[in-house]
């Protein structure tokens, strides 16, 4: 690998990569091999293009890419073609001799597996074409499907390490002005502004500083920084050097979750990539600067995404937060000075610093510019990774990127901000996304989850859902989110299950305003969120519990009962697998299921091929 | 380095490093608390001694035992939002320990008689928390002033309890009592009996050393390490300890 | 219990006990669960009070102090498979083992564990059994993975 040793070698290394790129593009295929098309077989799809390409004789005419996710990983295994973005969909081995046939051999498109408008049927080739890709703003995404992740090369062809070229050129104090300027708000969740906390942790009194990237994502929902680091773990290193760079720091540490082996898979071969070719560890470029990362493996703790509890962590402690009231940009880490911003922000840093503040701004809203990465789940059409300009509407998120509700259900509700965030519901759908009006709404923008819900989510379901991660996931060290969060638990339970009387849904208030009031950090003083805003926006379905005992969206066991119908052909499958031996019939007749014994498992409903097992 | 703020609108001034609760009570502001000690360092678990502090403009709801004193700030230690937080927080911990003397009273100082949080008898398993708030004071005072670290927090979440390793009797312990002392609901059950010293929630058990004249002293584990800490006569205890 | 493993990690690691949270899981991944005699021996060789260790065991959610399964069956409880049905393929797995959630059959054959989310969304509600990933899951095909697999171990 070449060693850079100054920041000319690194553009004229990047000037020779262009020249002999400039035509690879022309034939090369892009298989996404992030976590969501992993798990579907994106590894044999490539075999597959490999043993195609063999017979074909294309070895070295194609040039063949696994890359990061390439975002619509509900129809994975995606194959993208870079020359001019044709998108394939749902990609298996089998297919992949069609495509090699038609779009390589004979230089046209395998049209079979194109997407198809659902409603005209009209084929849509190119990512200009497909809705899904067309209504983004694909700032940091796009180079997911430009770029093999662990290729320093593709990296720096596309642009990457200029930032930190320019940062170089610039100096310290600019690149802080172009910061500030930019208004970057924390991705984490936060939404601090970077430039500003760069600015203390710089001017904190120190001899030692040090710069750490969040990767502890721990929404339940939410896989925005895992993509990021499996796509482009540059990105994230280039944006943290120039960081360590500005703020005078010369050890950085990647904390990031152990249920991602994947990211940490790639950021290490990225790491070793770079401290090879000069642009970290000592004399970084030949300018006497020193920085290097370490990585460190969360433990499966939620509340080590909060900061003071993550640099515990990385300290060898339990990961418990501590009093905030001296800042961590002056005693973090060690008790010295520390940067932590999260991946999503650290791996904004380049464009920012190498395009100019002015660029970015440009984008997005004035209170927060540029773009944000979403993962879409739940129960839209498109699950997937989308980034949107700030201040894009829920509805162009989940309508025009997601593709609306799976099976044409109505929309009920989205959850935004995971166990932090709240559930907004429909008349709410034009608000646009940012980091202010989401919270003046009762939900937060979080770290980017965002959640779907037809009318088949329960909203006490899903506040119980988020209350019962909570509990466990508190440090609990503080009586009121130990003690407030299982109580607030228990409370919901007892609306869930028909216990609750209307005093319940008051005491639910009263006790949320002292664990939002008295914890000390964000998991507590932000558990509320979620009971309170369905609470807010869904109260009739509380009182539907509370009231009349009934579960409308036939969610919670305790309230519901399950039925067959006449649409019953009488096979004996249900009867044969129900665990508990409860259902009853004959040969082509209508069953019955004997409610006094059961469990709601939901077996006959899963095996029953004419959907008559119902639910009420 | 001297600083000065206002408790109440009263100014006052503090030694930097100091803690809010300690210069309110030493101004005769009364704040109550569950889980500070001046002995050991302020953890802040227990959420009784919140606050109202206002900060460059900024008013804020904290807990004062784990807040550095800092210039210029404004301490309200009572109001009606700050008395409504904390009886709830006292009727959560009512719900824990019903029978501690320490809870019982304070939550009565707030109005608080009967905790609506807690489940019918018998319908939870309490007996492992057995009126323990979790409050970290035996955690605490026994690594940090005994310097033994026989116990600490295990578990996370609702899950979390107190303990030595293993859920078993902490084998460095040496029965110094300090723990039972420091607690503030009387959960740990210190006793001596028939020549043992008994520590019930740890299931401690150490036969009692004697003095030469046949005193009851403490357990050997416990003289040994006192007169390890402070390097004492290896028969300072025999000899009838301190005088 | 051989312990020179231990002895590896810890040189590996400078005997720094800053590090103590990557030579636990460093421990673990060697032998699948933190072994009672290898904390034992960390609290020797580290200075640090066993009770500090255990702590740690205990609050990081992905250590396990007992031996586990020789298939680990994981469902991912994260708000999309939450909203999918997840649940259910818990209670599923409860019903066919005979065993809690979190818990390891008394053959050490099988262990039902639970992990938050693992960023796979799409392919909801899921169930990871030994890192192979189950997409779309039911509680009708649990039944059948389990059975598959006590076939393949032979019997029961």
């Amino acid at each position: 690998m070449t060693k850079f040793t100054s920041v000319e070698a690194l553009h004229s290394h990047r000037e020779a990569l262009l020249a002999t790129k400039k035509d690879e593009n022309k034939k090369t295929v892009s298989v996404c091999a992030g976590t969501g098309c992993k798990a579907v077989g994106a590894d044999l799809v490539v075999e597959a293009f490999k043993a195609e390409f063999a017979k074909n004789g294309l070895e070295n005419a194609v040039h063949l890419k696994a890359t990061g996710c390439l975002g619509l990983c509900e129809k994975g295994t995606l194959v993208m073609m870079p020359a001019d973005q044709t998108v394939y969909h749902s990609i298996t081995p089998k297919k992949v001799p069609t495509i090699v046939e038609q779009a390589l051999v004979q230089d046209g498109r395998a049209d079979d597996f194109l997407f198809t408008d659902p409603e005209t049927g009209a084929k849509q080739p190119t990512m200009n074409d497909i809705p899904f890709y067309a209504s983004q703003k694909r700032l940091l995404l796009d180079k997911n499907t430009l770029i093999d992740p662990i290729c320093l090369d593709d990296y720096i062809s596309v642009g990457g390490y200029k930032g930190l070229a320019k940062a170089i050129e610039i100096g310290p104090d600019k690149v802080i002005d172009e910061m500030k300027k930019a208004t970057l708000r924390g991705r984490g969740g936060g939404g601090f502004p970077a430039g500003r906390k760069w600015e203390t942790c710089r001017n904190a009194p120190s001899d030692k500083r040090y710069v750490i990237c969040n990767a502890d994502e721990g929404d339940p929902g939410a896989f925005m920084d895992a993509s990021l680091l499996e796509g482009q773990p540059h990105s994230v290193i280039e944006g943290m050097i120039i960081g360590a760079y500005t703020i005078g720091s010369d050890e950085g540490y990647v904390y990031v979750r152990h249920e991602y082996p994947l990211a940490v898979e790639r950021l290490t071969k990225a790491l070793e990539q770079v401290r090879a070719s000069g642009l970290l560890g000592e004399n970084i470029l030949g300018t006497g600067f020193n920085f290097d990362i370490k990585i460190n493996k969360g433990g499966g703790a939620f509340v080590c995404g909060e900061s003071t509890a993550l640099m515990a962590s990385i300290e060898g402690r339990v990961g418990e937060p501590r009093a905030k009231h001296i800042h961590t940009v002056v005693a973090g880490l060690n008790d010295k000075p520390t940067n932590l911003n999260n991946v999503e922000t650290w791996a904004t840093v380049p464009l920012i610093v190498e395009r100019g503040a002015d660029w970015f701004t440009q984008m997005g809203t004035k209170g927060s510019p540029g773009t944000k990465i979403f993962s879409l789940v739940g129960k839209v059409n498109n699950t997937g990774l989308v980034e949107a300009e700030m201040g894009a509407t829920l509805r162009q998120i989940i309508f025009d990127m997601g593709g609306g509700i799976r099976g044409g259900r109505p929309f009920k509700a989205v959850q935004t901000g995971g166990p932090s965030g709240g559930c907004l519901p429909a008349d709410k759908l034009d608000v646009p996304v940012d980091f202010d009006t989401l919270w003046n709404e009762g939900s937060m923008m979080g770290s980017g989850g965002m959640v779907a819900m037809d009318d088949q989510t329960c909203m006490v379901d899903v506040a119980r859902y988020f209350l019962d991660f909570l509990k466990f996931e508190s440090c609990g060290k503080c009586t009121t989110c130990r003690e407030g969060i299982r109580r607030l638990h228990q409370l919901v339970s007892d609306v869930a299950e028909g216990r609750a009387t209307e005093e319940t849904l008051d005491l639910i208030e009263t006790l949320a305003e002292t664990v939002e009031k008295g914890s000390l950090c964000a998991l507590g003083t932000s558990a509320v969120n979620p009971v309170l805003s369905t609470l807010k926006y869904f109260r009739e379905e509380y009182l539907a519990h509370v009231r009349d005992k009934k579960c409308p969206a036939g969610v919670c066991k305790e309230l519901i009962t399950y039925h067959i119908n006449e649409n019953c052909t009488g096979c004996l499958i249900c009867k044969r697998r129900c665990p508990e031996q409860c259902i009853a019939g004959e040969n082509k007749k209508i069953h019955v299921i004997d409610t006094s014994k059961c469990t709601k498992c939901g077996i006959c409903k899963d095996v029953c091929k004419f959907d008559a097992v119902e639910i009420y | 380095m001297t600083v000065k703020f206002t408790i109440n609108g009263v100014p006052v001034e503090a030694e930097q490093g100091e803690s809010v609760i300690e210069v309110a009570r030493r101004y005769g502001f009364e704040i109550p608390s569950l889980c500070h000690h001046h002995a050991v360092t302020p953890y802040g678990a227990c959420r009784v001694c919140l606050v109202e502090i206002t900060k460059g403009g900024r008013k804020k709801m904290t807990t004062c035992c784990n807040y550095e004193v800092q210039e210029g700030i404004e301490v309200i230690t009572d109001n009606e939002d700050i008395h409504r937080n904390r009886a709830t927080v006292l009727e959560l911990l009512l719900a824990e320990a019903p029978k501690a003397d320490a809870i019982v009273k304070l939550a009565a100082e707030y109005g608080v008689t009967h905790s609506r949080y807690a489940l019918p008898e018998g319908s939870e398993p309490t007996e492992e928390r057995d009126g323990c708030i979790l409050c970290g004071l035996c955690v605490r005072v026994c690594e940090e002033v005994v310097e033994v670290s026989a116990l600490s927090f295990n578990a996370r979440g609702d899950k979390r309890n107190v303990g030595g390793p293993y859920m078993d009797t902490p084998q460095n312990c040496i029965a110094c009592g300090a723990c039972a002392w420091a607690c503030p609901t009387n959960c740990i059950g210190f006793e001596e009996k028939d020549g043992m010293r008994i520590l019930k929630k740890w299931n401690r058990e150490l036969p009692l050393e004697y003095t030469e004249a046949g005193q009851p002293l403490a357990p050997r584990f416990q003289l040994r390490h006192f007169i390890e800490k402070a390097n004492l006569p290896k028969d300072f205890y025999k000899k009838g300890g301190p005088r | 219990m051989d312990l020179t493993f231990v002895d590896a990690i810890l040189t590996k690691h400078n005997r720094d006990t800053r590090s103590l949270l990557a030579i636990m899981q460093d421990i673990q991944e060697e032998v699948r669960y933190l072994p009672k005699e290898a904390v034992q021996h960390l609290s020797k060789e580290l200075s640090i009070p066993l009770s500090r260790i255990y702590a740690m065991a205990t609050f990081y959610n992905s250590f396990h102090l007992e031996p586990r399964g020789k298939y680990t069956c994981t469902v991912c409880m994260g708000t999309a498979c939450h909203v999918a049905g997840a649940p259910r393929l818990v209670e599923q797995l409860e019903r066919d083992l005979k065993i809690d959630s979190g818990k390891t059959t008394p053959d050490l054959m099988f262990s039902i564990e639970e992990v938050n989310c693992v960023g796979a969304c799409a392919l909801a509600p899921l169930l990871i059994v030994n890192g192979e990933y189950n997409s779309n899951m039911t509680s009708d095909a649990v039944s059948r993975k389990i059975k598959k697999l006590k076939k393949e171990e032979g019997g029961a």
